[in-house]
C-alpha cells in the first residue's frame, strides 16, 4: 500500500541537526575560533569579502566557519546578509595612489619611483610541503624596514606623460549599481567592472586565461600590481566635509596592452583594470585581462567571437551565487515535468513502433 | 535567525515598493517581462527566490498563505518556503486551496478553480520563452518588442514534422491577449488551459533572471498551436489510484522493483479533499 510521502518538515530539521554536527567534526579536536580563521586563513577571508561584496573580515570568517570551508557557500551567506543592510550613503572614491603598499610590482619597468616591493607573496616559494607546520606553526619574526613615507605613483602615469597610453578621462557621473538595478545590456564599463570585481574567481581566471591562449588575445603586461590599505572617506552632510571612516585593503592591477591602432586611434598602449577587496592577486589580474577583452567595441577592434569578448556571456555567467543556485536547483523535485516528458516519450515511441510494424507488414 | 531583526516578510519596505512597482507594470502589460532589481535572498537562486520576493511584496498580515511544489504542500522546498514566511511575516498558513489568499507554486496550478481575490505566485526559472531559440537577452527583448515570433512557430513546426507532435510537454509557450508570447513557468501543459480567463491574479517571479510578469484576472491566454495540430492538454491516461479522480494531473509512483506503479494526484490537497468526501480509487486504504 502506497502512502503519499510525508514528513518533509521533520526530515529538514533532522538534516540541519546532522549538518551542524558534521560542521563541528570530532569534538575531541579544539573548535576553530573566528579570530583563527580571520588571521590564519586570511586569503580565504579575502575571497569571501571580495565576491560577497562586503568588507568585514570577522563576518567573512564567521561565514567560512558556518559554511564548513565551502567558500561559495560562505560568499552566499555574506551576500544574503549584505542585502538586508541599510544604506547610509556612498564614500568618496578611494585614492589608490595614496595606498600604504604591502606589495607593489611592475612587470614593465625594472625599477621605478616607489620601487619594486615584493611583499608577502607565494611567488618565489618552492611548493614543497612544509612538514614543520604540521608540528608547530610558530615562525621567527620577519625582518622589518621603515616604509617609504611618500605616495607611490602609478606606473601608467609615466607612460601617459609620453602619450603612449590611452587617456583615462575623469568621469564624475555616479556609476550604476547592479545590486540595486537589474543588469541590462549593453553594460557600460563601470557596470562591467562592478560585475567582475564580485565575479567568481575561477570563472574570471578561466576567461582571462582564454584570452592569453588566443580567444580574444590582447597581450597584457602587468604594468602594475599593488596591494595595501587605503583610507575610506565619506562626506557627512551635517559636517560639510569628508572624514575618514576606516580603511580597506585592496588589490589593484593595471595592465598595459598592445594596440595597433584603429581608424580613429593612433597606435598606443591600452588599459585593462582590476580592483578587488583584500589581497586577491589572481582575481585582480584576471579581472584586468577580462576588462580589456570586453573593451573591443569602444577601441574599434574586431569581434573575434571569443567568449571573453562577449559581455552578455561573461556578465550573465560570472556570478557564482546565481550559477551555483541554478545549477544545484536541478536536484529539487521535478517529477511533474518529468511525468509529462514520460507521457510524451511513451506516446512518440508507441507511434514509432506502430509505424515500424506497419512497414514490416507491407 | 532572530525574527525581530528583519522587517515584515523579510524584505525592507523600499525593496517591496520597488517590487510592487514592477508587479503593477506587469499587470498593466500582461505577459511583458518587467526587469526588477532582484535581491539576494537567504535561499539559493533556483529555489524560488523570484516567487519568494513577489510573495513578500504582496503579503499582508491578514493573508493566509499556501505553498506547493509539484502540486504538494509537503515537498521539502514548499515546507521550507512556508516556514520562512511563518517566521518572517507570522502569516497564517494553510494547505487548503480555497482558504488561501496567496498561493506560491512551483510547477503546478491547483486543480481547484481559484476565485477572485486570490493571488497565485509562480516561481520561474527561465522567464524568456525564446531563450532556447536565441540565447541573447538583447536579441530576445528586440524580438518581443517587434512581435517577431516566427522563430517560435518554426520550432513548433519542426517538432511536428519530426515527431508528428509538438514535443513540448511542460513550460509550453502561450500568447497573452494576442500580443506577448509568455513562458508559463515549467507547469505541465495539462495546466495551460487554466491560465486563461482565471479569476485570480497570477504573478510570475524570476529572481536570478531579474524579471517579473503578470496576468490580471480574466486575461486571454492561448497556448500556441496550429489549426491542423491543435493544442492538447495531456496527462497520464489513468484515474487517481487514491481518490479516483479522472481529470486531475497524476504523478507516477514506482511501488516495487518489478515494474509495479501507480498513478496518484499531484495536487495533494485536491486528492485529500476528495478522499475525505468519500471518493476512492482502486488502491485506497
Amino acid at each position: 500500500m502506497y502512502v503519499a510521502v510525508k514528513g518533509g518538515e521533520r526530515a529538514i530539521e533532522s538534516a540541519h541537526a546532522w549538518l551542524a554536527e558534521e560542521r563541528r567534526g570530532d569534538t575531541s579536536v579544539a573548535e576553530l575560533s573566528i579570530a583563527q580563521i580571520r588571521e590564519q586563513l586570511s586569503l580565504a577571508v579575502n575571497r569571501v569579502m571580495a565576491e560577497g561584496s562586503l568588507y568585514d573580515p570577522d563576518l567573512a570568517a564567521l561565514a567560512i566557519k558556518q559554511a564548513r570551508g565551502d567558500l561559495i557557500e560562505a560568499i552566499f551567506l555574506i551576500r544574503a546578509y549584505r542585502t538586508t543592510l541599510p544604506r547610509f550613503g556612498a564614500s568618496n572614491p578611494v585614492d589608490t595612489g595614496a595606498m600604504a603598499c604591502d606589495r607593489r610590482i611592475s612587470a614593465t619597468f625594472k625599477d621605478l619611483p616607489g620601487g619594486q616591493v615584493l611583499g608577502p607573496t607565494f611567488d618565489y616559494t618552492h611548493r614543497l610541503l612544509d612538514f614543520t607546520l604540521a608540528a608547530n606553526g610558530e615562525v621567527p619574526e620577519a625582518p622589518t624596514r621603515s616604509a617609504a613615507p611618500a605616495d607611490v605613483p602609478h606606473v601608467t602615469e609615466f607612460l601617459n606623460q609620453e602619450g603612449l597610453i590611452e587617456e583615462a578621462p575623469l568621469d564624475d557621473t555616479t556609476p550604476p549599481d547592479l545590486t540595486r538595478e537589474p543588469l541590462e545590456m549593453p553594460a557600460e564599463r563601470a557596470l562591467r567592472l562592478q560585475a567582475l570585481t564580485r565575479a567568481d574567481e575561477g570563472f574570471t581566471l578561466g576567461m582571462a586565461y582564454s584570452t592569453q591562449r588566443g580567444y580574444g588575445r590582447n597581450h597584457a603586461f602587468v604594468g602594475e600590481l599593488r596591494i595595501g590599505a587605503v583610507p575610506v572617506e565619506m562626506e557627512i552632510p551635517e559636517l560639510g566635509f569628508a572624514v575618514e571612516i576606516g580603511e580597506v585593503t585592496l588589490t589593484e592591477c593595471e595592465t598595459v596592452n598592445q594596440f595597433k591602432g584603429s581608424k580613429t586611434e593612433p597606435p598606443q598602449f591600452t588599459r585593462g583594470y582590476g580592483l578587488v577587496f583584500g589581497q586577491t592577486e589572481r582575481k585582480a589580474i584576471s579581472m584586468a585581462l577580462v576588462d580589456r577583452a570586453l573593451r573591443w567595441e569602444e577601441l574599434g577592434e574586431d569581434n573575434e567571437g571569443a567568449p571573453a569578448q562577449d559581455a552578455e556571456f561573461v556578465l550573465y555567467h560570472a556570478d557564482n551565487i546565481q550559477a551555483t543556485g541554478f545549477l544545484e536547483h536541478i536536484k529539487l523535485p521535478h517529477y511533474v515535468d518529468f511525468q509529462s516528458e514520460l507521457e510524451l516519450v511513451r506516446k512518440l515511441r508507441r507511434e514509432a513502433g506502430a509505424d515500424q510494424m506497419q512497414e514490416a507488414a507491407e | 535567525m532572530t525574527e525581530s531583526a528583519y522587517n515584515f516578510a523579510y524584505l525592507d519596505e523600499q525593496t517591496k515598493r520597488m517590487i510592487r512597482r514592477a508587479i503593477l507594470k506587469g499587470l498593466a502589460i500582461p505577459g511583458y517581462q518587467v526587469p526588477f532589481a532582484s535581491r539576494e535572498m537567504p535561499m539559493p537562486y533556483g529555489w524560488g527566490t523570484g516567487g519568494v520576493q513577489v510573495s513578500a511584496a504582496v503579503l499582508t498580515p491578514e493573508d493566509r498563505f499556501k505553498v506547493i511544489d509539484q502540486g504538494a504542500d509537503d515537498t521539502t522546498n514548499a515546507v521550507s518556503i512556508r516556514t520562512f514566511f511563518e517566521r518572517t511575516a507570522q502569516v497564517a498558513t494553510t494547505t487548503k486551496t480555497a482558504q488561501a489568499s496567496v498561493i506560491q507554486t512551483r510547477h503546478r496550478i491547483p486543480e481547484e478553480k481559484l476565485s477572485e481575490g486570490q493571488i497565485l505566485v509562480y516561481q520561474v526559472p527561465i522567464p524568456e520563452p525564446l531563450r532556447f531559440l536565441e540565447p541573447r537577452e538583447s536579441e530576445t527583448r528586440k524580438m518581443h518588442a517587434l512581435e517577431e515570433y516566427g522563430l517560435m512557430h518554426v520550432k513548433l513546426y519542426e517538432d511536428i514534422s519530426r515527431h508528428g507532435h509538438i514535443a513540448t510537454s511542460y513550460a509550453y509557450p502561450v500568447k497573452v491577449e494576442g500580443r506577448y508570447v509568455m513562458d508559463p513557468s515549467p507547469i505541465p501543459k495539462f495546466d495551460n488551459p487554466k491560465l486563461g480567463d482565471m479569476a485570480a491574479i497570477q504573478l510570475f517571479g524570476a529572481g536570478r533572471e531579474q524579471r517579473i510578469y503578470a496576468l490580471p484576472p480574466y486575461t486571454d491566454v492561448v497556448s500556441l498551436d496550429f489549426e491542423d495540430h491543435p493544442f492538447e492538454a495531456s496527462k497520464a491516461d489513468h484515474p487517481c489510484a487514491l481518490c479516483g479522480a479522472e481529470h486531475s494531473y497524476l504523478d507516477e509512483v514506482i511501488t516495487d522493483d518489478a515494474g509495479g506503479r501507480m498513478f496518484v494526484c499531484s495536487d495533494t490537497d485536491f486528492c485529500e479533499a476528495r478522499q475525505a468526501a468519500g471518493h476512492t480509487g482502486k488502491d485506497a486504504a
